[in-house]
């Protein structure tokens, strides 16, 4: 027997959980959502989350977060940033001199960026999603292939089940087997850097001070935490990232020091480290016919801004909104019209950000003498103006262009 | 379902007007074809129903099946590109036309989008002539097609119930709409086939207003439906130039 929904999600991250969440809620639950989970039994808010990473998120994805409801069990362990540091020096350096610091509020006062750790995002999200009408969160099922039927699509897992469908969204990451079937080509590079992640405490409080360091092989995210405690991350060479992670933890911190400094104090490890591979990516195209590409699965950024996450909640937004649009006038979930909509609303944006967290990187992970006096004249110029930094952070806080409504904290 | 075979030749019908849209009703729902402009409309024109219905019958919750248990026909249905999205509104659709390969190509669309619409070939005078009658009653973009506008939309209003509502949608006869609906969208830009429209058919607010009035209806109002080329989308606007809507109510007896 084949099961039908409006819409099936392909993926549980964070954008497929937020895009349930807010098209359940716009739509009063008249539309069926399906997740395609192909974790097992990874829907349990309950199961311990160890990842050590931390996300930045912008003040526009934290409006659309509360009005969304999610943002309530997350304000408390969130950590404002109030200020952004930046430095840039080579590693032997002994003392870094700040290139520039900047006020990192709003002009209404609201800070521009809040730290939340990955296991609260997630805690919170799946609560959200299990408590959202008439979404159905199918674990163990992952999408083999889908094909074009009259009227909507049918989406075959590896299992064999069939569900059809009116539209199908494709947010399964960034090595998303959706986006090959539907021969949506990739832009992409491999930066030969790695990330690596840790948590560490430190004696003396951070203020909500986040730091940029600009280290001759990549930055050095200081992230601050509630309380005395910072998310690290750390971008390394690939075969250095390796070395460091196959460390014990007494080097693995000795190395870790160098890099942040003795500002705050001594410094310990809490919890665990992660590294992953960097990579950036954008897609050909966002859409096909009754598919829609959200998240990573549609652009992946390198972190050295903390943008993804915002990103694809921006996709989320815009997807949410012009879904809702068409389908509260009666039109089909899998609109043409509605999905020409968001990509064109979504591609521009991302395009640019891409290339331009790329340029950043590029600029920054070198050690000539000439393009550090390039940045310095670059960044101490923007010190030197208060109206260029209040337009960064204000196009970090993504409130720049035009803003979905729910980035604008407005229900759909 | 009734279906009735209706000759085209007589009452209140262009026999060529006919003719013209069933030659190409099987291109009804493709949303590249010749029916574009319809496609690309449609969200504004539907925006404007659906806000008209909500108000008048208070229903508006945000979702999706607003309209449930309403009787909407809808007059001119051609493809069904109006039917289908009032059935998944929730309404119980009657789409009448009198041409009948426009009717089998929505009754066709419509089973395999798992709907259930009513279809007739068929006019508005049997739906007057008999007992039928709805909550609502959709004549969009039909106006300026028939000979007797005025005729027609009296022949409409009988069709409502008392209390019910009266949309309809038309091109104004204004200078920037000949400059526009003719030659921008027919010579121009290619958006219509030329011969679509006759510029001296379209239907002025005014007219259409003392129609509807003369029809028994009151509490007429008008919104614009204007096309912004920058975002390439159509919307809602004061602007009744070109392209407009009304809503009109039938009173109950008094």
């Amino acid at each position: 027997m084949t099961q039908r929904y409006d819409i099936v999600i392909s993926g549980a991250n964070y954008t497929a959980l937020s895009l349930a969440c807010a098209l359940s809620q716009a739509l009063r639950g008249d539309l069926s959502i399906a997740i395609l989970d192909r974790n097992p039994g990874s829907e349990d808010p309950a199961r311990p989350n160890t990842s050590p990473r931390a996300f930045a998120l912008s003040s526009a994805s934290k409006r659309m977060l509360e009005t969304l409801g999610i943002w309530s069990s997350i304000a408390d362990n969130a950590q404002p940033v109030s200020e952004i540091e930046i430095t840039d020096s080579s590693l032997e350096a002994g003392i870094r001199p700040v290139l520039l610091t900047y006020d990192n509020h709003l002009d209404d006062g609201e800070p521009a960026s809040f730290i939340v750790p990955d296991a609260l995002i997630a805690a919170s999200l799946r609560q959200a999603t299990k408590e959202a009408r008439n979404v159905d969160w199918i674990s163990g099922a992952e999408a083999a292939s889908f094909d074009e039927i009259p009227g909507g699509l049918t989406v075959t897992l590896a299992d064999g089940r069939i569900f059809n469908c009116s539209l199908l969204v494709a947010a399964d990451g960034r090595r998303s087997k959706i986006r090959d079937l539907a021969g949506i080509g990739l832009i992409s590079w491999d930066y030969k850097q790695s990330g690596i992640c840790t948590t560490v405490a430190h004696e003396d409080p951070h203020n909500g001070r986040a730091v940029q360091h600009f280290l001759p092989s990549g930055p050095f995210a200081v992230l601050p935490l509630p309380g005395n405690r910072s998310c690290v991350t750390w971008t390394e060479e690939r075969q250095e990232a390796d070395r460091l992670m196959g460390m014990g933890d007494t080097t693995f911190l000795d190395e870790l020091t160098r890099r942040f400094g003795h500002k705050l104090g001594e410094l310990s490890l809490v919890g665990t480290r992660a590294s992953w591979p960097l990579s950036m990516h954008l897609a050909r195209g966002f859409i096909a016919p009754r598919l829609a590409l959200v998240g990573d699965t549609a652009r992946g950024v390198h972190p050295i801004a903390g943008q993804g996450l915002n990103l694809g909640l921006r996709d989320v937004a815009a997807l949410a909104e012009t879904i809702t649009e068409s389908v509260r006038v009666g039109l089909d979930a899998g609109d043409q019209q509605a999905l020409e909509r968001y990509e064109r609303w979504r591609r521009f944006d991302s395009t640019l950000s891409t290339a331009a967290f790329d340029g950043l990187n590029r600029l920054f992970s070198n050690d000539t003498t000439l393009l550090r006096s390039l940045r310095e004249a670059g960044l101490g110029l923007v010190d030197r103006l208060p109206i260029a930094k209040a337009a960064f952070v204000k196009e970090a806080a993504g409130l720049t262009g035009n803003p979905p409504r729910l980035l604008q904290g407005q229900p759909l | 379902m009734t279906v009735s075979t209706q000759g085209h030749s007589d009452g209140n019908v262009d026999p060529r007007e006919v003719q013209r849209f069933a030659e190409i009703a099987e291109t009804w729902w493709d949303p590249n074809g010749p029916f574009r402009p319809l496609h690309k409309i449609g969200p504004a024109r539907l925006s404007f129903i659906r806000n008209a219905l909500a108000r008048h019958y208070q229903r508006d919750s945000g979702g999706v099946r607003i309209l449930d248990g309403l009787k909407i026909l809808d007059v001119g249905c051609g493809g069904g590109l109006i039917c289908e999205p009032l059935a998944r509104l929730g309404a119980q659709v009657t789409g009448i036309d009198p041409a009948e390969e426009s009717i089998s190509a929505a009754e066709v669309h419509a089973n395999i989008n798992g709907l259930d619409i009513d279809y007739r070939a068929a006019r508005i005078e049997q739906i007057a002539s008999s007992e039928e009658r709805f909550d609502a009653v959709m004549c969009l973009e039909v106006v300026e097609h028939v000979p007797d506008p005025a005729a027609f939309i009296s022949l409409c209003a009988t069709a409502l119930k008392p209390g019910g509502l009266m949309i309809a949608s038309t091109l104004n006869r204004t200078l920037k709409s000949f400059a526009l609906a003719i030659v921008a969208a027919e010579y121009v830009l290619g958006w219509v086939d030329r011969g679509t429209h006759r510029w001296d058919r379209f239907v002025t607010p005014d007219e259409l207003q003392s129609a509807l009035e003369n029809a028994g209806l009151t509490d007429v109002r008008f919104e614009g439906v204007v096309y912004n080329p920058l975002e390439d989308r159509w919307s809602t606007a004061a602007d009744t130039d070109v392209n407009y809507m009304a809503a009109a109510l039938k009173p109950h007896a008094t």
